[in-house]
C-alpha cells in the first residue's frame, strides 16, 4: 500500500494529499457547523435540530434515533441544499473578483492544514515521527504566512460586492487582522526562543514544539521542564495567543467582519449558495487550524497529560496488549488525543461565542493596539530575560 | 424626589482585564448547557391544557348516550362570525326519547370562520355544545375544515350531566305530573 503510493508520480501524490485534505476539512467543517448549532441550542435551553432522518438509518435500533437527535442529517440536508440552490450573481458586483473571493478564502485554509502535524508514531528506533503532510522546517511561519492570506478573501469579497455593508465588513476585517496579527506572532516568539536553546539546530517546526513538551518527570530539576506544557510555562503567551486567535478567526466576541446586527452579514452579505458555503467552511477551517496550532504550541500536542508523553502511554498500553505498540495503533492513538484536544478547543470557541457579547469596533481596536500588543511585547521581554538568566 | 448619589468605585484591575467576568459568564452558560431543556417537542409532547380552555367547539351526548342538542338554533343566531349552520329535524315518534321532539338533522361548524369565542357554549340551554381541549385543527381543503354532525359528536364524546333534565321530565310525565 505504502510502496504503491510512493511509486506514484509526485503530482499524483500531491493530488491525493490535496484530496485527503479536502475530504477531511469539509466534513469537519460541516460537523463544526452542526456542533455550533447544537451548542448554541443547549446553552439557550433548546434541544437543537433533531428532526431530519433518513428512513433506513431510522430503522437501526439505538444508533438511528441517536444520530437523529444529534442532528447529523441536518448537516447533510444543509450541505445538499447549498449545492443545489440557485447561485445568484448580483448585477452590481465586480464579477471576476466576486467569484475569486470564496476561492481565495478556501485556499489558505486548505494549504495551512498540510503543515500542521496531526499525530505521531514511534519508528523502529523508538523515536516519535510526526504525521504531517508537509513537514517543513519553517512550520509556524508557514502557518502564519499562509493563513494571513485569508484576509485577502474578506477584503476582496467586501470590495467586489460593491455595496456598503460588505465594504465596511471588509475594512473592519483588514484592520482587525493587522491589529491582532502582531500580538499573535509576538506571543509565540517566547515559545520558540525556549525551544531553540543555544547550541541546538534552530527550528520553527511545530512538531519540534510538541517534541519539546514530551518530557517525562525527572524529579525537581531543570530536566523536568520538558514535560510541562507551554500553557503552564507561559500562561500569558497562551492567553494573548488565544485572544488574538479569536480575533484572527473572526469569532465572537471579535466578529466585526460579520456583525449581523450592524452589517447584515458583513463581507458575505451579497453571497449565497455554495459561494457562501465556501466562506463558511473556510471560517471553520481557520478555527480548526488555529485550535490545532494552539494545541501543538501550548497544550502538548498529542501528549495525553503533562509529564505523560505519548511514548509513556504507549509503554503502559503495551503492558496490557502488545498490539498497542504497532505504528498504526500509536498513530491512531496520537491522532485521537490530538483531535480530542482540538475539538475541545473548538467547543471552547463556541462556548465563548454564546457567552460574551460582541465588542464595539473601537473596543476591538483599543484592545488590539493598546492592550494586547504592549502586553505581548512585555511578555517577550520577560521571557527573553528569563531564558537568558536560565541558560548556563 | 431625593437624589441618592450612587457610589461608583473605580474598577479593580481584575475587573478591567474583563477575564473574571468572562469566566463567570462561561460558568453561567455551562450551567444552562447541562440543564434539562425547556423546549416542548410539540407533536410528540403536548402541553397540559388548563381547565376552562376554549378549544374546538364540539357537540356532546349525555351519560345515557342521548344527543343533547335540540336544534333550538340559539347558537346559530348568537354566533358572531356565523360559523354555525343547523338544519333542524324531528325525533321519530316511536323513539324512546320522542318527548324531546327535536334534534338537529344537520349541524355544521365552519372552523375557518369560528373565532373560539365560546358564546355558543354560553347560550346553549341544553349544555349540548362545549368548547373542549382540542387546540389544533388542520385540513387540506375548505370542506375538510367544516365539522359536520358526526365529526362534532366524535370530537365531543360524552360529558357528565348533573341535571338529566329530559329523563326527569319523562319520569314526571309518567307519574302523572303534567306540569313538569
Amino acid at each position: 500500500m505504502v510502496d504503491l503510493y510512493l511509486s506514484l508520480p509526485p503530482l499524483v501524490q500531491g493530488l491525493l494529499k490535496g484530496l485527503a485534505v479536502i475530504m477531511v476539512i469539509f466534513p469537519i467543517g460541516g460537523a463544526c457547523s452542526m456542533a455550533e448549532r447544537k451548542v448554541s441550542a443547549w446553552i439557550q435551553g433548546r434541544p437543537g435540530p433533531n428532526r431530519a432522518v433518513v428512513p433506513w438509518v431510522a430503522w437501526i435500533p439505538v444508533l438511528g434515533p441517536f444520530l437523529q437527535r444529534l442532528g447529523v442529517f441536518h448537516v447533510m440536508a444543509d450541505g445538499g441544499k447549498m449545492l443545489f440552490k440557485e447561485d445568484a450573481l448580483p448585477g452590481h458586483v465586480r464579477k471576476f473578483y466576486f467569484v475569486l473571493a470564496p476561492l481565495v478564502a478556501m485556499m489558505p485554509a486548505l494549504t495551512t492544514v498540510t503543515t500542521v502535524p496531526v499525530g505521531a508514531y514511534l519508528d523502529a528506533a523508538g523515536r516519535t515521527v510526526p504525521l504531517v503532510l508537509a513537514n517543513v522546517d519553517i512550520g509556524i511561519l508557514a502557518v502564519f504566512a499562509v493563513s494571513s492570506l485569508g484576509v485577502y478573501a474578506l477584503i476582496l469579497a467586501g470590495w467586489a460586492s460593491n455595496s456598503k455593508y460588505p465594504f465596511l465588513g471588509g475594512i473592519r476585517a483588514s484592520a482587525q487582522l493587522i491589529a491582532y496579527e502582531l500580538s499573535l506572532t509576538l506571543s509565540v516568539v517566547p515559545v520558540f526562543l525556549w525551544i531553540n536553546a543555544p547550541g541546538t539546530p534552530g527550528t520553527l517546526s511545530l512538531s519540534r514544539a510538541v517534541e519539546f513538551q514530551s518530557g517525562a518527570w525527572q524529579g525537581f530539576s531543570a530536566a523536568s521542564w520538558g514535560g510541562v506544557w507551554f500553557l503552564f510555562l507561559m500562561p500569558l503567551s497562551a492567553l494573548v495567543f488565544l485572544i488574538a486567535l479569536f480575533a484572527e478567526t473572526n469569532r465572537h466576541p471579535f466578529d466585526m467582519a460579520e456583525g449581523e446586527s450592524d452589517l447584515v452579514g458583513g463581507f458575505h452579505t451579497e453571497y449565497g449558495a455554495f459561494k457562501w458555503g465556501l466562506f463558511f467552511v473556510a471560517e471553520y477551517a481557520h478555527m480548526l487550524i488555529g485550535s490545532a496550532v494552539f494545541t501543538l504550541l501550548f497544550l502538548g500536542g498529542w501528549n495525553p497529560l503533562p509529564w505523560v508523553p505519548l511514548a509513556t502511554l504507549v509503554d503502559w498500553l503495551t503492558a496490557l496488549t502488545p498490539l498497542a505498540a504497532h505504528p498504526i495503533a500509536v498513530g491512531l492513538l496520537s491522532i485521537g488525543i490530538f483531535l480530542g484536544k482540538v475539538l475541545a478547543l473548538i467547543f471552547f470557541f463556541m462556548w465563548v461565542r454564546w457567552t460574551v457579547p460582541r465588542f464595539r469596533y473601537d473596543q476591538v481596536m483599543e484592545l488590539g493596539w493598546k492592550k494586547l500588543l504592549p502586553l505581548s511585547i512585555v511578555n517577550l521581554l520577560f521571557y527573553l530575560g528569563a531564558i537568558a538568566a536560565l541558560t548556563p | 424626589m431625593a437624589v441618592v448619589p450612587v457610589a461608583r468605585p473605580p474598577l479593580t484591575l481584575a475587573e478591567r482585564t474583563y477575564l473574571p467576568q468572562i469566566a463567570a459568564g462561561l460558568r453561567t452558560t455551562w450551567r444552562h448547557l447541562v440543564r434539562p431543556k425547556q423546549t416542548l417537542e410539540y407533536p410528540e409532547q403536548r402541553p397540559a391544557v388548563p381547565p376552562g380552555y376554549r378549544g374546538v367547539p364540539t357537540l356532546v351526548r349525555d351519560p345515557h348516550g342521548r344527543e343533547k342538542c335540540v336544534s333550538c338554533q340559539l347558537c346559530e343566531f348568537v354566533c358572531p362570525p356565523k360559523a354555525i349552520r343547523i338544519t333542524p329535524g324531528e325525533i321519530a315518534p316511536d323513539a324512546p326519547t320522542a318527548h324531546v321532539e327535536k334534534a338537529p338533522k344537520e349541524f355544521e361548524i365552519d372552523m375557518l370562520r369560528c373565532i373560539y369565542c365560546g358564546m355558543c357554549q354560553e347560550v346553549c340551554p341544553e349544555e349540548a355544545i362545549w368548547l373542549q381541549n382540542q387546540f389544533s385543527m388542520t385540513g387540506t381543503s375548505r370542506e375538510e375544515m367544516v365539522n359536520r354532525k358526526d365529526r362534532l359528536y366524535e370530537l365531543g364524546g360524552t360529558l357528565p350531566d348533573e341535571h338529566l333534565k329530559w329523563d326527569r321530565k319523562a319520569a314526571a310525565e309518567q307519574a302523572g305530573n303534567d306540569r313538569h
